[in-house]
């Protein structure tokens, strides 16, 4: 039923212009003008590490600022045995197991996700949550499990997806609930003795969904300065001069330099879906540990959906890489050069670790942009 | 992984008493969930994440933004000439 309709298809200034390279100089240059001291900031998210590198900002930066790359890649963080119970019930008879795609290679106890596929299990792709609803109603025969990784930002979708099955009555339908939490993990790194963060990029697209009225206890508590960030090579920049104004003034506050998108309370309605269908968890991060309270699991009331109960595919033994150092990588304790493994025996096309394959993590990033020394 | 694509609002439908969406990414159509933003409607800028809208994307706040660097940019060539570079 189309209710509404408008055609008209251009790409507006508003859009292309935070791609400017006039723009992008002058912020550069405000940069190196306002900086009279070293700072070491950190972008939480693996999508604006990756953008960094892309567009080489990290080398047109002054040579006071060190950025570290965060634990923002929920590829990287899902945990071996999250990923072992995906593989496990991959491998059940009459299952089709779908996934994004960044998943596929991410490496198991023993194997992944690809090479179940090749062994003849039903593993597919999807776009969204919501394709994999449909792949349920499509096969009323089978079990389709979702694998609902990713952060607050992926977090409505995968809610969305099974309040959807519940209104069409799939009984075919489960998620293996895998969704993490940015601001637990900001707590974690702050409050580890190793910490060498003095200020943060908060995630623009987590931010969308949550806003950022859970960001100034943070900034008070650690007095650290956070700028919630957008992913245009303008908006990194410009996150990335706001956050140097605020150290160089010794101000410990939360800006926005994403306001397009992002406002102080967020989607609220984004944030009530997700509140009626989950509730917050312990989680297992990879490489990192547990965190407490840093993930969504399902309310009682939906918890026939969860793929872990249905297929009772809890208790797997998990055996990490001893070569692969992922976990210090993600925290920002060391570079992804800094492995004795990296581009040697692990490389995207044979992973040891998960930072390694998806296109967020900062092993990756780091190699196919080329910084394979400091 | 939380890649957020702008794209247009084209037009808005109901599927099993879901909003939904086709959006205009730059000449690609596509389809995308707008349960969670009940303000949409045809001609709005959004961001899509997974199949999913986000929030709407205020074309007013990227304009000025963009107008706050242009001065920036603009100041900051002034104070390299005014330092004789």
């Amino acid at each position: 039923m189309i209710l509404t309709t408008v055609n008209d298809s251009t790409s507006p200034n508003f859009l292309t212009g935070y791609r400017d390279a006039h723009l992008v100089q002058g912020v550069i240059k405000q940069i190196h003008q306002r900086i009279t001291q070293p700072w070491t900031i950190m972008e939480i998210c693996g999508g604006q590490t990756h953008a960094i590198m892309q567009y080489g900002l990290d080398q047109l930066l002054p040579a006071e600022i060190e950025l570290v790359h965060g634990p923002g890649c929920p590829v990287c963080v899902t945990s071996l045995e999250l990923i072992d119970q995906a593989l496990w019930i991959a491998q059940q008879p009459d299952v089709i197991f779908t996934t994004f795609g960044d998943m596929l290679r991410v490496p198991g106890s023993n194997g992944d996700l690809f090479s179940v596929r090749a062994a003849g299990a039903q593993v597919r792709v999807v776009y969204s949550p919501m394709d994999a609803v449909k792949i349920a109603q499509e096969n009323p025969d089978k079990q389709v499990v979702f694998f609902a990784i990713g952060f607050e930002t992926t977090a409505p979708a995968n809610a969305m997806s099974v309040l959807q099955a519940e209104k069409i009555g799939l009984e075919n339908f489960s998620i293996l609930p895998a969704n993490v939490l940015v601001p637990p993990a900001m707590h974690a790194i702050l409050s580890s003795p190793e910490n060498r963060i003095q200020g943060f990029l908060a995630a623009g697209h987590v931010c969308a969904v949550m806003g950022y009225w859970e960001y100034p206890p943070i900034a008070e508590k650690y007095q650290i300065p956070i700028t919630v960030t957008g992913f245009e090579p303008l908006d990194l920049l410009n996150g990335i001069l706001h956050t140097v104004i605020m150290l160089e003034e010794g101000r410990t506050e939360v800006e926005n330099a994403y306001t397009r998108v992002v406002s102080y309370e967020g989607n609220q309605s984004a944030q009530q879906l997700i509140n009626r269908v989950f509730q917050t968890v312990d989680r297992n991060w990879r490489g990192i540990g547990a965190i407490p309270k840093s993930g969504y699991g399902l309310h009682e009331a939906y918890k026939h959906y969860d793929a872990s109960m249905k297929f009772h595919s809890t208790g797997i033994q998990t055996e990490e890489s001893p070569l692969c150092i992922a976990g210090q990588v993600l925290q920002g304790l060391k570079k992804p050069y800094e492995c004795p493994a990296f581009g040697t025996q692990c490389t995207p096309q044979s992973p040891l670790g998960a930072p390694m394959v998806s296109s967020e993590g900062a092993c990756a990033a780091y190699y196919r942009f080329g910084r394979k020394t400091k | 992984m939380c890649l957020g694509i702008p794209g247009k609002i084209i037009s808005i439908y109901e599927e099993h008493g879901t909003r939904m969406a086709n959006i205009d990414f730059g000449g690609v159509s596509r389809e995308a969930c707008v349960e969670v933003v009940p303000e949409a409607k045809p001609g709005d800028w959004t961001i899509v994440h997974a199949g999913f809208a986000l929030n709407l994307l205020s074309e007013e706040e990227a304009q000025e933004t963009l107008e706050i660097l242009s001065e920036m940019a603009r100041l900051a060539e002034q104070d390299d000439l005014d330092h004789g570079e």
